[in-house]
Parts: structure tokens; sequence; C-alpha cells
């Protein structure tokens, strides 16, 4: 092994930082899938009849259908009968904060993301879910005096029933894929929000999502609607404690921008990712996507840190003439994880814009993809497109591969694309260490310049909190 | 300052240094020269630790101790700094963010607070000042697009903000113009003192009009051939390296 590969092999061999769990009695179901289990879920929730058959009709159709396998990804497929899909945080609804279960305060603590201080600091309103019940909601009265719906989907079953029938499936059908079918007929909770029309929403609205439960696979349903003319930026963050099995995540996320709205969506995933030798870890198959109308904006922001298999699109329909999509990504890949993350953008609308900046960053042997797709159709007059794939390798264990797919079917769109693939390099590490810089810190300088186009697009305390992921996803026992 | 013994060292099992003999006292100004190959570059990579080299035998002492076991980093902290021959470009750093990264590493290995910005900021306008440099410098990523003279400048603007005890300029003036070379050499002398010392590797007796040294050193087969002041080196520009060759063999 030469030199430059034991620097990176130590600095890329660290464990899991964010590796313990916390003891909370749970109600669980037990593992299985049928019928009857899904109208177990939706009795607990005390659901109405039409989300019965609403999730009913899913599963049939997720029966119906085979595990797609078309990802550049290698995993042992989950035995959907070994997963439990119901687990509640037995303590009821909490008024306060002062109610939480202490030992959950601690576990954020640690993660450095206490909620007083974010309340305190950052005025973010938190809607915590831990595995799939929402345990604290705050900020809701700053929020309802805007006509602000910030609340879990639970409630928002219950409360707004009209918001929820009218919209849930319609950016993502049962029908999309697989996850997405398994998803829509088994999700236990997730967030809800409504911006009403010409709302400016006046805080980030965040949610902290974990896994809590061992071998419970969580099914998070997120439904976002901007009203015309509204305006919020979402922030949704996790980081998962450590365990032996596989769990599963399949999350569904529903983005609606109406006339002249802009969403911005921004994530930090750190879930679980397997330890040193790529046992365990977490599962992370997500379906993400928003639909723009006229002149509408929606941007999505990722840094993807955690999960031993990832599989993740978040997409834009520009079907509004001028509306725009955006998708800024860091892809972090270490030890054995293998990421297969992109985007697609869909321009049906004229003048349809979409920007697509994507940073792959692979270490260890792990393997990251990037996979876009950018469609032009008949209708989409001078429609365009940017898009930039870099791809950073540390190391000579590890892959960085790139598959765009382009189709265009209107002669006036234009198309951009470009790449690039580099090494951090001995020659940059050495610079650094010699300006008095550890080779820890060197590479932790060296991937957040790296990673600085899609950093920049996060909100202020979520770019810090995102650069120490990255350095401590990269961190190891040097010196 | 700088006591080298006797340094034998080689890289992919080819000797270069071939019993290096060096002693530098605070204060001084020391020239390398020497034809290409003569193993410059390689002395100021092992005085700076890099650790592509294998050390055969001797010891480099710097300011007291041996630091042969020591990672660049901590040699660094004890105040050697390197102006690189070709400096490496970091894309998304920012000149002033990575000039603060390293000033309050090195600071904080000293137990010092870090600096604040604006205290930050003062220092480096001022050091800016006379380096003949744009403002707009500082939120450039670091020399990246950079052109030859902007990132030998940069090397010397780094140099004036970590304040280092011992500077080895290598090939400082190679790709400058005689504007950006008077600039260099202007810069390195305001920071000349009798608490610091500068060992400056060049090809060229052009370099020491300007930065005038003590001691002149010719370089030739990994050893130091001929020692002396100034004179040596206008000599060397006369007579060109053929003349120690010559002598050597």
């Amino acid at each position: 092994m030469s030199d430059e590969d034991k620097i990176i092999d130590e600095v890329t061999s660290s464990d899991y930082k964010y590796g313990f769990s916390t003891n909370i009695d749970s109600d669980t179901l037990s593992p299985g899938l049928d019928e009857d289990v899904i109208k177990k879920i939706s009795h607990k929730k005390k659901e109405p009849e039409w989300m019965t058959n609403w999730r009913l009709d899913a599963f049939k159709i997720w029966n119906e259908m085979d595990e797609p396998d078309w990802g550049n990804v290698n995993y042992e497929k989950p035995d959907f009968q070994k997963i439990s899909y119901y687990s509640a945080v037995k303590k009821k609804k909490l008024d306060s904060l002062d109610e939480v279960d202490p030992e959950l305060l601690k576990t954020f603590e640690k993660l450095g993301i206490s909620i007083d201080e974010q309340k305190r600091l950052s005025g973010v309103a938190l809607d915590i879910v831990v595995d799939s019940v929402s345990v604290a909601t705050t900020f809701k009265e700053t929020l309802n005096e805007k006509g602000i719906i910030f609340c879990s989907m639970s409630d928002a079953i219950q409360n707004h029933p009209e918001l929820v029938k009218k919209h849930i499936g319609t950016v993502i059908p049962k029908t999309d894929n697989y996850y997405a079918a398994l998803n829509s007929a088994v999700f236990t909770d997730g967030s809800f929000c409504y911006i009403p029309k010409g709302v400016k929403c006046p805080m980030e609205l965040s949610t902290y999502f974990r896994i809590n439960e061992a071998g419970t696979g969580q099914f998070e349903r997120t439904l976002l609607i901007a009203d015309k003319e509204s305006y919020v930026s979402y922030l949704e963050g996790c980081t998962a404690p450590q365990r032996d099995e596989n769990q599963l995540h399949a999350a569904v996320v529903e983005l609606i921008a109406l006339d002249d709205a802009e969403i911005k969506y921004s994530t930090v995933q750190n879930w679980f990712p397997g330890d040193a030798n790529g046992k365990g870890g977490v599962y992370n198959f997500v379906t993400k996507r928003g639909i723009c109308e006229n002149r509408a904006k929606i941007s999505w922001t990722q840094v993807e840190t955690g999960s031993a298999v990832t599989w993740k699109y978040p997409s834009c329909i520009l079907k509004g003439d001028s509306s725009i999509g955006e998708f800024y990504s860091v892809a972090l890949t270490n030890n054995f994880q293998q990421a297969d993350t992109g985007t697609k953008m869909i321009h049906l609308g004229r003048n349809t814009k979409s920007t697509i900046i994507s940073k792959g960053i692979s270490a260890g042997n792990s393997h990251n993809s990037y996979r876009g797709l950018v469609r032009m159709g008949p209708r989409a007059k001078n429609a365009r497109n940017f898009s930039q794939c870099d791809s950073l390798l540390m190391g000579d264990r590890c892959g960085a591969h790139t598959f765009p797919y382009i189709e265009v079917k209107n002669p006036t769109a234009k198309m951009e694309h470009e790449a690039t693939t580099s090494k951090i390099g001995e020659d940059q590490i050495f610079y650094c260490q010699q300006r008095g810089l550890n080779p820890e810190a060197a590479i932790a300088l060296i991937v957040n310049g790296y990673c600085k186009d899609v950093l920049n697009q996060l909100p202020m305390e979520f770019a810090v909190e995102a650069q120490k992921l990255l350095a401590i996803s990269l961190e190891g026992s040097v010196g | 300052m700088l006591e080298i013994i006797d340094l034998h060292a080689s890289i992919d099992n080819k000797v270069i240094l071939n019993g290096i003999n060096l002693k530098v006292n605070l204060g001084e100004v020391h020239a390398i020269m020497g034809p290409n190959g003569s193993g410059k570059s390689t002395l100021s990579n092992v005085i700076a630790g890099h650790d592509g080299y294998d050390i055969i035998s001797g010891d480099i002492r710097f300011a007291g101790e041996s630091v042969l076991d020591l990672p660049p980093e901590k040699r660094a902290h004890l105040g050697l700094f390197l102006s690189f021959q070709y400096p490496v470009e970091i894309p998304g750093v920012t000149v002033s963010n990575f000039i603060r990264t390293a000033l309050n590493e090195i600071r904080s290995a000293k137990g010092q607070e870090p600096l604040g910005a604006p205290e930050m900021l003062k220092s480096m306008r001022e050091k800016m000042k006379i380096l003949e440099m744009d403002k707009g410098f500082l939120s450039r990523s670091l020399n990246d697009g950079f052109s030859g003279g902007e990132k030998k400048r940069n090397e010397i603007f780094q140099m004036a903000m970590l304040e280092p005890k011992m500077s080895i300029l290598d090939e400082t003036d190679s790709g400058l113009d005689i504007d950006a070379l008077r600039i260099v050499a202007n810069g390195v002398n305001s920071l000349r003192s009798k608490d610091n010392t500068f060992i400056v590797i060049t090809h060229y007796q052009r370099l020491l009009d300007y930065i005038v040294p003590d001691f002149v050193h010719v370089l030739f087969n990994g050893k130091i051939v001929k020692s002396g002041d100034k004179e040596l080196a206008i000599e060397l520009e006369n007579r060109g390296y053929d003349w120690i060759k010559k002598e050597q063999q």
C-alpha cells in the first residue's frame, strides 16, 4: 500500500459516530405483511375508510410488482415478512418539550441538535419523528397565525382530510414504483405542510427523522403543498443509531408548487451506513418528486452521507410554463456503501429551466453512481437544462459512475452537460500539511471546497451541520 | 535554527541527497543554487517532511530538536514554511478561508486562541498591500485558475500571514516577470528580520540581486560542493555550472 493509500485508508476507516440507540418503550406490531396488517395500521391510526381502502389498493398493486433491479447496487433483497410495519412510541402526544422522554433529549444532545438550542438559536420549528409517530411539535402558534398547516401526516388525515385526499398520490401515484407502492400501503407517519396563497413561511420548517426500533422498517410519507404565490423552505435531516441488521427505509415525498410558488427542500441524510466491513446499515429507497405549475420553482438540495444502499432521485415535473427545477446534491460513500442517486427533470411547459449540480465523493470500497434524466417534451419550447456531474475519488478501491439519460423532443430546447472526475492528490494533502493542517483537516477542507456549490444552497445552520457531517464521515484515527 | 547533518535521502531506491551539511542561523539568508537534477527540490521537500522520500542516514535539526520523526504539519507548527515551486490548486476553498484555517491550526498548536475575523482581515489587508495584491484575491479559489505569477505571490502572501521562523523559497522566481519578481522580492525583504531566516533556492543570480543572501551554496549531485558569499552567485552566473561540474570530476 502506498503512503497516499495509507493516509486515505486511515482517514476513511472511522466508525460511525452517531451509533447509539435510545431506550424508549415502543408499541410494535409483530413482523409480517398482509391485508390484515394494513387494516391494523389504519385502525391503530384511526383513519377514515377512504384511507384504509387507498392503502389496500396500493397493497394489491405492490403485490403484482417486482422489485426493481436496474440500479447499480448490490444488496440482499429484504424479506418483507420479517419487517414490523408499525412502531409507535408508547407515550401519548405531548404538550411541551418538557414532557419529552429525557432519554430522547439526551440522544439529540449527543447529535448536537438539541431541540432547545435549535429553537433558541435559529427559530426553527421542529416536528420530530421518532420511529413513526410525532412526539413533539413546536412553533405551531406562529405558523397558525399565518394559516400555515405543519403537522404529522396522521394529524393531517384526521384534521385536514379534504387536502390530503385531494393531493396524496397525485405526484407519485401508487403505481409509480415498487417502493412507492409499498409505502402507500404501509406508511405510518410523516409530515404534512400546507402554505396558503400568498404566504411566505417566516421560518425554516424542519423535521428530524430517526429510525429507533431494531428491525422496524420506516415508511414516511411527506406531502407539501405550496399554494399560489407562496414560499417555503423545508429542512429534513436524519441520523440513525447503530444496528446490526439491515433496516429498510422507503419514504415518499410529494411536493406541489402551484402558480408562482416556490419550495426549497433541503435534506441532510445520515442513516447508519453499515460498519467498516459493510455489515448492517440502512437501505434507503426513496421516491421524491415535485410538480411545478406556471412560474413555480422547486429546489432540491441534498447532502447524502449515510445508508448502506441508497436509491434516490428527487425529481421535478416542470408542468407549468416558465417553471424552474433545481437539484443540488452531494453524495458521499465510504467503506462498502453504495449509492445510486440523481434526479429527473421532466420539462413539459414552455420556457422551463432546470439546473443539476451533482457532486459525488467515493472513498473506501464504496460505489457511487449518478443517474439523471433530462426530458424535454414536445411542448417544451425554449426549455433549458444545465447539468454538471462531478466525481471525486479517494483511494483506488472505490468507484464512481455516471448514467446521464437525455430525451429531447422539441427542437428549440437547449441542454448542457459537464462532467469531471478527480482524485484527492497526495500533493494537495502535503500542501495543506505544510501549512499546518493534519491530513484529516486537509481532507475535510478539500472535500468541503469541492462541495461548495451545493453547500452554499443550504440554509446557514444546515450548511454548518452538513460540513461537520462530511468531515465526520471521512474522519479516522490519524496521528 | 536549522542544522542538517550528513543527510542522505533517496526516492524509489534512487539516492538523491548524498551527505548534505548545512547550518542556518537566525537572521541569515542562504541561497542554494545548482543545475537541474542536483537535488534542490528534494532537499526542500525532505526538510518539510514529505513522506515520499526515504531518509537513509543523517539528521535534520530544527529549533534545537530533530524533526525527522515529525509529520509535515508538526514541522509547520514549529515555524517551518515552504513556498512551493508548483503550488497546488484547491477548488472551492477561498484564499482567505485557507489562510484562516492554516493560521488558526498553527495558533492552536501553540496553545493560542484563534484569531478573530476582524483582526485577521486587517492583517490580510496590510500584507496584501505590500505585495500589491488586489482585494478580490481573498475570495478566489486557492490557486484555481491563477497565473504563474499570482500563484507565487500567493505563496509569499501566506508566508507573510503565517510569520514562520524559517522560509524555504523553492524557485519562487521561476515563471515571474521582472515586475512580479521585484514585488515578490520586496515582500520577502520586508519580512526579513533578526528573528527569522530564509533559504532561497534558485537557478539564477537574478533573484539574488533583489534578495541579497549572506551565504551562497552550490548543490551538485546531492552534495553541497561549494559555499561562499554573494560573489559566488555572480561567478556562477558568469561561468555557468560547467565549471563546477568539471571541478568535481
